[in-house]
Order: C-alpha cells, then structure tokens, then sequence
C-alpha cells in the first residue's frame, strides 16, 4: 500500500499560505522518508533459538494500542510459527534496521501490514533454504508447518534423524512420513546467515490459511500487567539513579527572574537545583516541539523529596505576553473574526451564495469547542544517563526519531552518540508523539553526570500538556423545497498566524461533508495563540466530526427528513473532486489518495450501524433518544448510534451504543480490535466533559476532578460491528472515536429538542448523570 | 523513628517521615513497582492497594497511619497471577495501554472479599474511584463476573 505524502502535507497548508506542515499528520509522512529507502530483513526482526523459541522484534512504542502484538503477529503469520512460541521483544530506537518505529494516526496497520508480513515471509524462506541446502534437494520441493520444515511428498525417501524428536517448545507433534523434516531451531544459525531475499519476492500467505491473524491474541505484556510487573516508563531503575521534577512558570514560557534556590539546596535528598532558561519565544504560531520550557529542576534521592522541596520554592517569574490569554478573549476574537471576511479559503465550488438566496430555507448556527488534555494515567517523564559525552535514555515516546534529533541538538551531541530504549507508556492519545519530556530529562542528566527520571505531577501534566486546540465554528446551510441540501458554509476560527493553524488546529480541505453538497465554501481565519499544541487521538476529527455531523443533524431535523435517510442521500449525491486527491494508490482499488472518502464506505458503516441498532424502529418518547453520526478519518470509517435519556436536571445517561466500523479486509487482532472500539467510545466520552480555561495565561484546570475522565457508572454496553470489505486493512487507534460525540449530542437533541452547540456540555447546561 | 511495615506479608524497616504517601514508599524505598502514580489526589485510583482487606489509594495514605496494618500490593496477591481475578484479567485480556489495571486489580480483589457475587450496580460503585482512559471499563465488568464464577467453582 502506498500513503499518499503529499495529500497529507496538503492538510497543513492554508489557502494562499505556504505549505505548513500540520504535524498530526507527519508520522505517516515519515513513513515515507524514513520506511521507503530501508531494505528490511528478516535477520533484523527474528531470532530463533536451538530450542525453537522464536523471539520478534516489535520495532513500534508500545502505549496500549496493541502494537506488540499487532506487528509481530504479521510477521509470525508469514513466518508460520505457533504464537505460543513466539516471544516479543521491544526493539531499541534504530530505523535503519526497522524502519519507521513511531505509534500515531493509525499508521502502523497500514504501514506495517504489507511489509511486516514480507519479513516474516523471508525468515520462512531462509529457513527453507537452509534446509534444502542441508538434504540436498531443490526448495521448491520443502514447505513448511508451523515450527518446523518438510520436505513434500516428492521428495526422496526419508531418512531417520533427529527430526523426529519433538521440539520441547511446540506442542504440535508432526507426522513426517514422506521426508525428512527440521526443527527451526535446528535450521536458525544457517538461515540467519544467508543472503535475505528480497521482500518483493516472497510470496504471502493466502488469506484463508491465516491462524494468527484474525485470531485473538492476548497482549504480550498482558500477564506482567496483571502481575505488577516494572514495564512502564515510570518504572525505570538504573543504579545510583536520581529522580527530578520541575517547577515551571504558571504561564506559557515565563522565565524565572529570581528564586531562593539556595534554601532549596538544603533540604532533606536534594543534590541538586537546576534553573533551566528554556528556547521559547511566545508568538502568534506556536509550533510543535516549540522547545524546552522555562523552569527550575529538583533533583533529589526520591521523587517525593524532589516533590517536598518544590513545595518550598519562592520564584519571581517573567510571565511575559502569554500572560494577557484568557478564554473568554478567545472567544470574543472569534466572534469577531466570524463577522468578518475569512483570512483563507480552502474549498470552493458552486456558488454558494445564489445557492442560499434561492433555498427554500436557510440556517445558521456557531459550534464552539474547548481546548481539552490529554492526561494520560502515567504522566510524562523519562530517564537518562549521561557518561562520557554519550547518553542513553528510556522514553515511552510514541515518536522517539524525533526526541533523540531534539536531544541531540539540545545537548550539542550526534545522534549516533544517543542510544533509545523504548519503554511501554501508559497512555499516548498523541501526547508522547511530543518529546518534551525525554529533553528535559536529557538536559538534567548532562547537567548533574548521573542517571536521573524525571517525573511530572498531575498538575504540570495538565497545566503543561500540548493542548487540542479548542475553536469556533460558522456555519450555514440551505435546504430546497424538497428538504435536499443545497450549500454548505464552514467557516472554521483557529489559532495561529497568518500561514500557519497551530498543530491540531489545520483542517482538510476535503474534511466531510466537504465534496458532497451541490454548492460549499471552506474558510478558516485565525487568531494568535502563546500556548503548546498537538495531535490528540483523531486530530481535528476528534472534534470535526461532532461540528459537521451535529449540523447535518439539525438540516436533517430543519427538513424534516430522518437524519440517517438524510445523510445517505448526501452521500449520492455526484461528488465534487477531491482537491486532495493524489496519483498513489490504496489498496488496489482507488486511484486516489488516503484523505479521500469513498461513499460507499461510509454509506456501509451508516447502514450497518442503522440495522444494529434498530434505527428505523427507535422508540420516539419524551427524555430519550437516539443519535446518529459517522466519519472517515485515518483511512478507516465509523458509524455510532447512541441511545440517551436525559433527566429533569439535564443529566445525560447514555444506555447503549452500537458501533460499526470498516478497516479493510482483515481484522488482524479481533479482541483487540473491539477493544479500541469500546476505548473510542469511552475516550470520546470523556472528551465531551472536559475543558481547558485559560485566565489570565494560567490553565485553570489541575487535575481529575476538574478535568474528569469517564468513571465505570457511566459506562453502556457498547456493541461493535466490522463490515469486511476487500481494502487493506487499516488502522483502529483513532477512527473509532470521532461518532460518538455527534452520536450522544444527536441523541440528547431527540430527547429533549435542545441543540447542543457548544462543548463541553457543562457549557450547554448539560452533564453526565 | 524507623517505621515497620507487613507489605504482602514480608515485614520491612523504612526510615522516611510517617507523613510520606504510602505510595512513595512502596514504589521508591522497597521497590513495589506495581503501585502506580496517577493524580496525588486520591481522584484516579491507580496506586490501589489493600490496607487490612480495605482498597485504599496509597498516594493519600500517611505511611505512618498504616504500621499496624497488613498491606497487600499487586505483586502480593498471588506468587504467581493466580489470584481469580488476575486470571480473569489475563483470560479476557482486559488492559490496554495497562497502567491503571494494578489499581483496578485491587479494587477488584477488594470488592470480591466482601461481595463475593456484585451486581453490575456494586461493580459501579465500587470500581468508580477507579480511572482508565483506554475505556476498559466494559471489559473490566466482565472480568469481575468472570472471576466472581471462577472463585465461586473453586471454593
């Protein structure tokens, strides 16, 4: 499968606007640098012992969408082992062997599923190789059954040997009654020493004969989970190992002017006290990695004594011009910059405003959303050593390429000189696709010659996170007589300046329903913004999704029209051509590029969700509801219905969703794969609750109970759906998020006839039960 | 003064100061990694563990309060991930990115202890102080079933 690069740096460029390169989609850029000119081995990926234990490297971060698993168990197919003799090993940071080893927009299916498979695919045929060679006799006439080599049945007469001895690794007893036959373990050391064939050349599996793929497999590190095993970043131990945390101005980028860091010195496990100056200066476009922050470092024996004394630091900040943000001037600026003519037109075709003039109705509406955080259960934080001009550190970065290029020129070193081990991080949502964290720990451990971890608290993770950008949304539609959509007006206000969105805050010019109606105009205007930004899980279609669906819903309800009917007869509609489109291919199927919907897809997802969840027949009473809403992002598609009561007081119940998902062809890990439905769910659930104030530059929120996750009573069954179509499978992470937002805010409208226009839905007078 | 701790029934000296979280002292003096730091304020439930059969959240427990306590961690309540709500968690595969999954573990393990079978409505109160972004709520309800059956088979 080929990605489209281009199509994706399109994402980032505003109208008129040079190209800005809108990061949440980089990784999949990257993946064309950095995976196309490596030539990947088996050699690089696979180790089989004596015994016949086979050990796979997992060259993907590991923080909870399965990519241990994932990966190897394409590779292990191919390979054609039985998992339970499989053992995965983390693969330390080396993309010249790996190729691309980073864990965002839902790449590494589709990054991974071709030539993960073709490794696995090469190590069998080494492995045949080796055989043949020993007996003999041509390759063509050995094949393989998990775990050992046969010779086929025209093969010369077998030979008594040590074949016949079961391998106390497999369970599996092989009757070879035709020839002889070879342990892998038997066969690995001269395997491993032949030249590897190209991966273009082996053949692959047929589908049908898969029994690893398409099968659930427990997560590899699932038992040391449930044992407390030390796995996480968090966990890191190294001998005479420090611990760090640091305090940071209350602002975006102030800078310590004065501090009583002598007192500090001299409490209880303090060694040393480290005033960081930073590289930030705050301007209208805060780019993503702005640089190290602005602050002063603990660095005790213990965390909790680096914690103590940080409760002690008296520190004069130079809050500088990040301190005049509040979001109540957000919002105004917004306000403002909707009444006035867009800066950038992304998308133009029709006449839209002929098209209003002659609707037989036209509605307006203005979405507003919040910037929320990501709040990971592990804070951020990192592990380094630094000894003799060369580091070594431990990240859960989900990006790590980039982390180790932004610690070697922190610290004015070569990237060869930094050795990365990557560590299993509780959490990401996009957050450790940033590297902030491993510089600062970086930075520390050169400063006081010893291994350090670094350790954020709740309330620098919140009040320091790259933040979803929040913004505010125009809109206008028009219906003809017949109650069919006529135009469409989107009018997005986001941060940055006059070329560039902040990161997560760009928008596709072919972001849906864009394409679709007969006449539409995309316009974005922005306004400066002194705060990080980022990718949060469905960048911009995490909150893209719920302005364009929630609105197709009240055109549906303005026409009077079922809004599911409604919206699968947009999506007949002859589509406008795709401004993204590229010349590379999905699949084998669309000569367009990745961002570009195909109808039928989604139409699938709609109508399958519809028949789950009994749409045609939803009851219709006082204080219940259904919604409906679907997207395409990250080459997958999701449809969810959500079934709501809300009571006298506003409280929002969910009682159940269906959701129904296309990915492709192939469900790699099910288990798993339902698993990232019922998180997307959840996690889009959560995002509906939460907000980020800003008053006077500070971020008013600190922890959970101001920035709440989702808790287990608030929890419905979730159903999820796959509707198997023959694309390349794709990824999960992020497509199963963006409905449910729509899908709930839908549904309380069916309930209760009140819109919900603005997030979180406190701010709409709403809240969960 | 030197504080004595029963942690997983193995006694051990610490010398910290008795208002130290219990948390810190677990993870940083004695080395039991498997109790997680997730908020400091009691509000996310992942540094769970077990003070005399009770879950309590270990980042907002005085160490000095819990001397005569016997204190169960995650790596305490079974040699081997054989305690049924592990293998229940192992059997339905229930962690994502996992980090949580000790905290909810032992709140599990608590709620078992005194509600043998619960229903979905003591699930929810019980495993409400209890956090997980990845959304493995629906499959942590399942678990707790699960293992209610599996421990009610063995006894």
């Amino acid at each position: 499968m080929r990605i489209d690069r281009r199509s994706f740096l399109e994402l980032g460029a505003l109208a008129g606007g040079g190209l800005a390169l809108n990061l949440y989609r980089s990784p999949l850029a990257r993946a064309q640098s950095i995976g196309a000119p490596t030539e990947l081995t088996p050699q690089a990926f696979i180790k089989i012992a004596p015994d016949g234990v086979v050990t796979i490297m997992a060259r993907a971060s590991e923080t909870g969408q399965g990519m241990r698993n994932m990966l190897p168990m394409l590779i292990a197919e191919e390979l054609d082992v039985d998992w339970k003799d499989v053992r995965v090993q983390q693969a330390d940071l080396n993309e010249k062997i790996y190729g691309p080893q980073f864990s965002g927009g839902s790449a590494n299916t589709p990054m991974g599923w071709e030539p993960m498979r073709r490794v696995g695919a090469a190590g069998r045929q080494l492995l045949i190789t080796a055989a043949a060679q020993t007996w003999g006799v041509p390759v063509a006439e050995c094949t393989t059954e998990p775990g050992r080599v046969l010779q086929t049945k025209s093969s010369p007469a077998p030979q008594p040997s040590a074949a016949h001895v079961v391998q106390a690794s497999s369970a599996r007893v092989l009757h070879v009654a035709s020839g002889r036959s070879a342990g892998y373990g038997e066969l690995a050391a001269k395997a491993a020493a032949l030249p590897p064939p190209a991966l273009s050349s082996v053949k692959l599996k047929d589908p049908k004969d898969y029994r690893i793929i398409g099968h659930s497999q427990a997560g590899v590190d699932t038992h040391s989970i449930v044992t407390g095993k030390p796995i996480f970043g968090i966990d890191v131990t190294l001998p005479g190992m420090l611990c760090a945390s640091i305090q940071k101005a209350p602002v975006f980028a102030g800078k310590v002017k004065t501090a009583n860091l002598d007192e500090i010195k001299a409490l209880p496990g303090v060694r040393h006290v480290l005033v960081i100056d930073g590289g930030i200066t705050p301007a209208a476009f805060t780019p993503w990695e702005p640089g190290m922050e602005p602050g002063i470092a603990i660095v005790a024996d213990t965390w909790w004594q680096a914690q103590q004394a940080r409760k002690q630091l008296k520190v004069e900040w130079d809050l500088g011009p990040a301190a005049a943000q509040t979001s109540e001037g957000f919002v105004k600026r917004a306000e403002e910059l909707l009444q006035a003519p867009p800066a950038n037109t992304l998308r133009k075709y029709g006449d839209v405003d002929a098209a209003f003039t002659s609707s037989a109705k036209v509605v307006e509406a203005t979405y507003n959303y919040p910037f929320i955080a990501h709040v990971t259960l592990e804070p951020q934080g990192a592990t380094a050593h630094w000894k003799d001009g060369k580091l070594e550190m431990w990240t859960t970065s989900t990006l790590p390429v980039d982390g180790r290029g932004l610690v070697a020129k922190m610290l004015g070193i070569k990237e060869s000189d930094i050795t990365t081990h990557l560590v299993r991080g509780g959490g990401s949502f996009g957050r450790r696709l940033q590297n902030d964290y491993a510089v600062e720990a970086a930075w520390i451990a050169k400063q006081i010659d010893a291994p350090v971890k670094l350790l954020w608290s709740r309330e620098d993770d919140i009040a320091h996170d790259p933040f979803r950008p929040g913004g505010t949304v125009g809109l206008k539609a028009g219906l003809d007589a017949q109650g069919k959509l006529t135009a469409w007006r989107h009018h997005l206000v986001t941060f940055g300046d006059e070329k560039h969105s902040t990161s997560g805050g760009g928008i596709g010019a072919d972001t849906y329903p864009s394409g679709f109606p007969p006449a539409y105009a995309l316009y974005t205007s922005a306004q400066p913004l002194m705060l990080r930004t980022g990718a949060m899980r469905a960048p911009g279609d995490n909150i893209y999704c719920w302005v364009a669906q929630s609105f197709l819903d009240e055109m549906a309800h303005e026409a009077g029209r079922d809004p599911l009917e409604f919206q699968l007869e947009l999506l007949s509609n002859k589509k406008a051509p795709w401004k993204s489109s590229g010349k590379d291919e999905v699949g084998d199927h669309e000569p367009t590029g990745p961002s570009v919907l195909i109808p039928e897809r989604f139409k699938g997802v709609l109508e399958l969700v519809a028949e789950k969840s009994n749409w045609a027949k939803r009851a219709k009473e006082p204080g219940r509801g259904m919604g409906i809403a679907a997207w395409f992002c990250h080459l997958g598609y999701f449809a969810e219905v959500a079934d709501v009561s809300v009571d006298a007081n506003n409280k929002v119940t969910v009682h159940h969703v269906w959701a129904a998902g296309d990915v492709g062809s192939q469900i790699i890990n099910p288990r798993a794969a339902e698993s990232m439905g019922f998180g997307g769910v959840i996690d889009g659930m959560g995002e509906m609750g939460q907000e980020i104030t800003l008053s006077e530059g500070r971020v008013m929120q600190s922890n959970f109970h101001n920035h709440p996750l989702i808790r287990m009573r608030q929890v419905p069954p979730i159903e999820v759906y796959w509707r198997k179509t023959d694309y390349a499978p794709t990824g999960l992470g992020e497509p199963t998020l963006p409905p449910i937002l729509p899908a709930v805010s839908n549904a309380i409208f069916a309930a209760t006839g009140k819109r919900i226009r603005t997030l979180p839905l406190q701010k709409s007078g709403f809240s969960w039960a | 003064m030197p504080l004595k701790l029963t942690i997983n029934n193995v006694v051990s000296t610490v010398d910290v100061p008795p208002e130290t979280p219990l948390l810190w002292v677990l993870r940083d003096v004695l080395n039991y990694k498997g109790t997680k730091f997730g908020c400091g304020m009691g509000l996310c439930g992942a540094c769970t563990v077990m003070v005399s059969g009770k879950a309590v959240r270990s980042c907002m427990t005085r160490v000095g309060s819990v001397t005569n306590d016997a204190i169960t961690t995650i790596e305490g309540l079974s040699v081997d991930g054989s305690h049924p709500v592990q293998v229940a968690w192992e059997s339905l595969d229930v962690p994502q990115c996992g980090y949580c999954q000790a905290g909810q573990i032992m709140s599990a393990a608590a709620l078992l202890s005194h509600t043998p079978h619960p229903t979905d409505a003591e699930i929810d109160t019980a495993m409400s102080g209890n956090l997980c972004r990845c959304g493995t709520y629906p499959r942590i309800r399942q678990a707790i079933h699960e293992a209610a059956e599996a421990a009610a088979i063995t006894k």
